[in-house]
């Protein structure tokens, strides 16, 4: 039972991710809401790879036949996809401070240049 | 060295160092920067040729990187695939050809059409990043993988939106298509570890042999046809399309109709070839077909009350994505049963002609609405008319292409449109007529477009109007001729560039074995 808590942590905080980036009205706070989302799924890769006892997969601390390494592969995923999301993040911060230059608002239901 | 054996990594590397070396060029001027983009692309059409040609002759091509050796796809005494592999059949071979064309003809547009902005060298890193993104995504056998590569494409895409930042519906439009992309992209990366979590693997080929269609694997299903189709702009997904692809510059538009189809790529890649005949074709292939209509009838709906010539043509360009799901979507839902023989691989090959077909008209009518704005200034249908007078070349290019996209004999959409009602029409009647009344409709909206631009008495303010400079009518010309060629031979394009990717779909198993060798197929 605990051994799912970091997978509900991580849905959760993706379900609260998504609303905030669907249903807020402020650019800020929906570019928040991506990252939220971006944290879940993040933290779910991650635990994914967690092993009990595991020993970190470096050369010279390989262990005694029948003890257990762990695969480094999550944690890279993981890390490619953190920086992934650092450059999307960077992205719609950088658009958010040029729509607000262009309407002096970032209420999403007052910048409706595009409608229909 | 056989440089031919390096081609799957040369069509996503050479655009890479090229969109990075772009900034560096650039300050050797600016005829410099735009030359070494277009031979960058030029080189890159030339490989993705090979590559196709070699693919259709020879079977699938595998990659392996960082390997021992690059055919090498198991480790020794492994039976499993641990290193990104790269996996290139008949469907990706397919869809480089759509992206190198339109990349190349996107840059050769541009060097006039956005002449005279500021930071154009980051304009071309971009598009030069975009063209590596997709071909990424259309050659990779690796599921992660896959996910960097989409989110290359969504941010170059982004920024390409978003370039002309003194108008604000850009960065609007750019911004609303950001959001979107990133969720549609984590739902990528979030069924990419639930399916890591449960088979530890992330190689498509591995993974399509173990995949057991569990409660888990359905949700994962769920999320990548939800993301990829609002990549692709799907109905009810579509929202941003409108509004990006008219804030796009116009060649951009043209590149970003291959980026949506990067998007069906993925759909069809992962539910033919990752799930196949494990996931319910009969409910998926119905959801795909639903998606399909609904796009067809809110985009044809939606296209009727357009005043913007470039709003009308993305919205009637939402229909065309509906009439591909709606081919390939039947193909779907009989896949293993005997009628997929008798009309499910056509109506396939129907949706992935109209695919190379949509590429090239609807980059046309795009085209032919840059030259427009850029010579008058405005899209309005109001403002404009009289156009033909000045502008003959640009008039005929888009009578080629708006009869090519409402289905009219000669040109390829009618090909590819004629394949998709006869083949439909054997498994629903219904959704035939409806397709063929979306594409009468869609005739209706061309000839209004077409009228309120082109025909009547020329109009004072545009009476200096002149013809679009020569290097964005030779895109247009190309394009035109296209169409053309391909609507005047449809049995050579279909038999040499479309069966074998419709076959390449079905056929599950040649894609495990590339990867996993004989004997280990489908389980």
């Amino acid at each position: 039972m605990i051994a799912n808590f970091p997978y509900v942590t991580a849905i959760l905080l993706m379900i609260f991710g998504l609303y905030a980036a669907l249903f807020r009205r402020n650019l800020v706070k929906i570019a928040i809401g991506i990252t939220l989302m971006e944290s879940g799924v993040n933290l779910f890769l991650v635990s994914l790879g967690y092993r009990r006892g595991g020993i970190a997969p470096i050369y010279t601390l390989a262990p005694e036949a029948g003890e257990r390494m762990v695969l480094p592969t999550p944690q890279a995923l993981t890390l490619t996809s953190i920086v992934i999301g650092l450059a999307t993040t960077a992205v719609l911060l950088a658009l958010i401070v040029v729509i607000y230059r262009h309407y002096g608002t970032l209420d999403a239901d007052k910048i409706n240049k595009l409608r229909g | 060295m056989d440089i031919l054996a390096h081609v799957p990594i040369l069509v996503v590397g050479i655009p890479l160092l090229g969109a990075f070396a772009t900034p560096l060029i650039g300050r050797a001027g600016a005829r410099a920067r735009n030359w070494f983009a277009i031979f960058i692309l030029l080189l890159t059409t030339a490989l993705a040729i090979a590559l196709a040609v070699s693919v259709y002759q020879s079977g699938p091509r595998v990659y392996v990187l960082g390997g021992q050796s690059f055919g090498f796809t198991l480790p020794s005494g492994y039976f499993f695939p641990i290193r990104i592999i790269l996996e290139v059949d008949g469907m990706s071979a397919f869809f480089a050809l759509i992206i190198a064309v339109t990349t190349l003809l996107g840059a050769i547009y541009s060097t006039a059409f956005i002449a005279g902005h500021s930071g154009l060298e980051k304009y071309y890193a971009l598009l030069l990043l975009l063209a590596a993104g997709m071909f990424g995504m259309v050659v990779t056998g690796d599921a992660f993988n896959f996910f960097v590569f989409l989110e290359i494409t969504s941010i170059a895409a982004t920024g390409l939106v978003a370039f002309r930042t003194g108008r604000a519906e850009s960065s609007e439009a750019a911004f609303k298509m950001m959001v979107l992309y990133n969720i549609g992209g984590l739902f990528v990366l979030l069924a990419v570890a639930i399916l890591y979590g449960q088979y530890g693997a992330l190689n498509f080929a591995y993974l399509a042999r173990l995949i057991e269609y569990s409660l888990l694997d359905v949700i994962a299903l769920a999320l990548f046809v939800l993301a990829l189709a609002l990549k692709a702009g799907a109905v009810p997904m579509h929202m941003w399309v409108p509004d990006a692809y008219p804030a796009a510059p116009a060649p951009i538009t043209m590149v970003m109709v291959a980026n949506t189809q990067i998007g069906l790529y993925g759909l069809y890649r992962i539910c033919f070839t990752l799930y196949g005949l494990k996931l319910t074709p009969a409910l998926v292939g119905w959801i795909v077909i639903i998606l399909g209509l609904a796009s067809i009838f809110i985009g044809v709906s939606m296209a009727v009350i357009q005043r913007d010539l470039k709003r009308l043509i993305a919205y009637s360009g939402i229909a065309q994505i509906g009439y591909m799901l709606l081919g390939v979507g039947v193909g779907l839902a009989v896949l293993g049963t005997p009628a997929l023989n008798s009309y499910g691989l056509m109506a396939m090959k129907g949706g992935i002609f109209h695919i190379i077909n949509h590429a090239f008209y609807e980059g046309l009518l795009f085209l032919a609405a840059g030259a427009i704005s850029y010579r008058t200034g405005t899209r309005n249908l109001d403002e404009l008319g009289g156009l033909a007078h000045n502008m003959r070349w640009t008039a005929i290019f888009f009578i080629i292409g708006g009869a090519a996209i409402a289905g009219l004999p000669p040109f390829n959409g009618f090909a590819s449109k004629l394949i998709i009602y006869e083949s439909v029409f054997k498994f629903n009647p219904i959704l035939a007529v409806i397709a063929l009344l979306a594409s009468i409709l869609t005739l209706a909206i061309y000839t209004r477009a077409f009228q309120s631009a082109f025909v009547g008495p020329q109009l004072p303010a545009y009476k200096d109007v002149r013809e679009a400079p020569a290097s964005m009518m030779f895109p247009m010309g190309v394009l035109a001729i296209l169409t053309v060629l391909f609507g005047l031979f449809p049995d050579l394009v279909v038999k040499y560039l479309v069966t074998p990717a419709a076959q390449a779909l079905v056929n599950q198993a040649q894609y495990i074995e590339a990867i996993l060798g004989a004997g280990l197929g489908v389980k």
